[in-house]
């Protein structure tokens, strides 16, 4: 099977039921995406996928052949932070660091989809065309993302100053 | 997991022809939940056909319904702009569920395919006549917090859990299927059934049917519509009670039309037909929403963890319906 991860090809000889995480960490040595729970309930295993955020556990690699995925390694190195990676430590966004590429890789997404006007459930008017960048609306898109060190104050407030200016309404 | 043989479908004839080459088969969208099924074993497909490659669009129908493609992600449907000024009940309720990385997955044919939550049903260790019909149900003298209140057997008291399903069960969606004997459709509110004594036996398929389609019919009143959820937690929990609603009341302040579908309480999404049926012509009243509730939940039967959920629904219908009365300058 042939798979696109951070703008490279790869190619992997895979079981079927190997799922899109397990490719990642055990096939091909991607190990910032994060095993949790396994089963979707804490989006440690988010990554892209032509922009939109997934959780990679409940994806079946099968399924993402020719797809553009990417993981924390295409987001950012330690010589080159993505200004999100910067906040992160700037405002003490983790402590343990476990779920935190899967958090960057999700707030990503949800920066994306902001911009594309996708609605969530605290929008006020699910029709509005602008959707107020709040931290309400951070807590609640961020939902999927569990921190079990209770980092969520300082995970709001880097995602909120990274992406302020360009979500402004 | 079980090994199985994977092929991806280019059309839903060429879907219903994979599935008819093994016993156990199973069509595969986001996989959020067959993903998870398979690998508790609970699931054991010998072949899995992807689907995700069929058509994925929304189009208008000409009297003002929508269709919407099976395959289509769960946020595609809530961003699109007819659903959200159309529909806010169907928006809201999609928005409602699950979180951001699994409405980006999960498919429309999934999230009506999706299988209870109930943790027996989960747990090998434990009885489930779902898993195994004649087993027994740990559930009825378990924790059933989550469980049933209307509609359920002495063999099971399983919810099913979308919230989509719940606007759609209110707004009388129809779905298409396609199978080996041909295409057909169904109601929403007949496609999944009560447990009886063969909760095994979930949706009306026959084997090899697979959803190609959901129809929204028009609904000019489900402009004022909308979706209210309860649950232990703000966001990311499946429903103890949800309620969708769309209100017509006349410039007398008399109910003309109502829909009320129930989540969160019945092995099916709970269509609320004796609630709407007090309430046609009658003044959009808090006394007559409360009334409707009453007779809504008439025969609801509590468990011990579960039955604050028959005084809960009631609430949640009554705030839900003084909400929309309130917006269309109606209500007391």
């Amino acid at each position: 099977m042939n798979f696109t991860i951070n703008e490279h090809s790869y190619e992997a000889e895979l079981d079927n039921r190997t799922s899109l995480l397990d490719l990642l960490r055990n096939h091909l040595g991607f190990t910032g995406t994060k095993k949790g729970c396994d089963q979707g309930a804490c989006g440690a295993c988010t990554v892209l996928v032509d922009g939109e955020r997934i959780n990679s556990c409940l994806a079946l690699a099968v399924q993402y052949q020719g797809r553009a995925i990417t993981t924390i390694e295409g987001v950012g190195t330690a010589g080159e932070m993505h200004a999100l990676q910067r906040a992160f430590v700037e405002h003490d966004g983790f402590q343990c660091g476990y779920c935190t590429p899967g958090q960057i890789c999700s707030a990503i997404g949800m920066a994306d989809e902001i911009k594309r006007g996708v609605p969530s459930a605290v929008t006020e008017h699910v029709a509005a065309h602008n959707i107020d960048f709040s931290n309400e609306e951070i807590r609640e898109r961020m939902s999927g993302n569990l921190c079990r060190c209770g980092a969520y104050n300082g995970i709001v407030e880097a995602v909120r100053e990274t992406f302020a200016e360009e979500l402004a309404s | 997991m079980r090994p199985f043989l994977y092929e991806k479908a280019a059309d839903a004839a060429e879907a219903v022809h994979f599935f008819a080459q093994r016993a156990q088969a199973k069509y595969l969208g986001g996989g959020t939940n067959l993903v998870d099924l398979m690998r508790e074993n609970i699931e054991r497909p010998e072949i899995v056909i992807d689907v995700t490659g069929l058509s994925r669009e929304i189009r208008d129908v000409d009297d003002g319904g929508l269709v919407i493609d099976a395959g289509t992600k769960n946020t595609t449907v809530a961003s699109h702009r007819t659903v959200r000024e159309r529909y806010p009940v169907l928006a809201q309720a999609i928005l409602a569920g699950a979180s951001a990385q699994i409405r980006n997955m999960a498919t429309v044919g999934g999230n009506l395919m999706q299988r209870t939550r109930c943790y027996y049903f989960y747990d090998d260790a434990a009885r489930c006549n779902k898993r195994e019909r004649g087993k027994g149900c740990d559930a009825i003298e378990g924790f059933n917090r989550i469980h049933a209140i209307l509609g359920a057997s002495s063999h099971c008291v399983a919810t099913h859990p979308s919230d989509m399903c719940v606007a759609l069960a209110a707004l009388d969606a129809i779905v298409y299927l396609e199978g080996p004997q041909g295409a057909r459709h169904l109601r929403l509110v007949d496609l999944h059934r009560l447990p009886g004594d063969t909760p095994d036996i979930e949706t009306e398929l026959r084997a090899g049917e697979l959803i190609t389609a959901v129809e929204i019919p028009a609904l000019p009143f489900a402009i004022r519509s909308t979706y209210r959820k309860v649950r232990d937690r703000s966001s990311y929990a499946f429903a103890l009670v949800s309620v969708a609603a769309a209100l017509d009341v006349d410039d007398k302040g008399n109910v003309r039309d109502v829909r009320l579908a129930l989540g969160g309480v019945a092995h099916k999404p709970w269509r609320a037909t004796a609630a709407e049926q007090a309430l046609r012509g009658a003044p959009a009243s808090e006394e007559n929403f409360r009334r409707a509730a009453e007779a809504e939940l008439k025969d609801a039967v509590g468990l011990a963890g579960n039955a604050f959920k028959i005084e809960l629904a009631k609430r949640v219908i009554v705030n839900t319906l003084q909400k929309l009365a309130m917006e269309s300058g109606a209500g007391s």
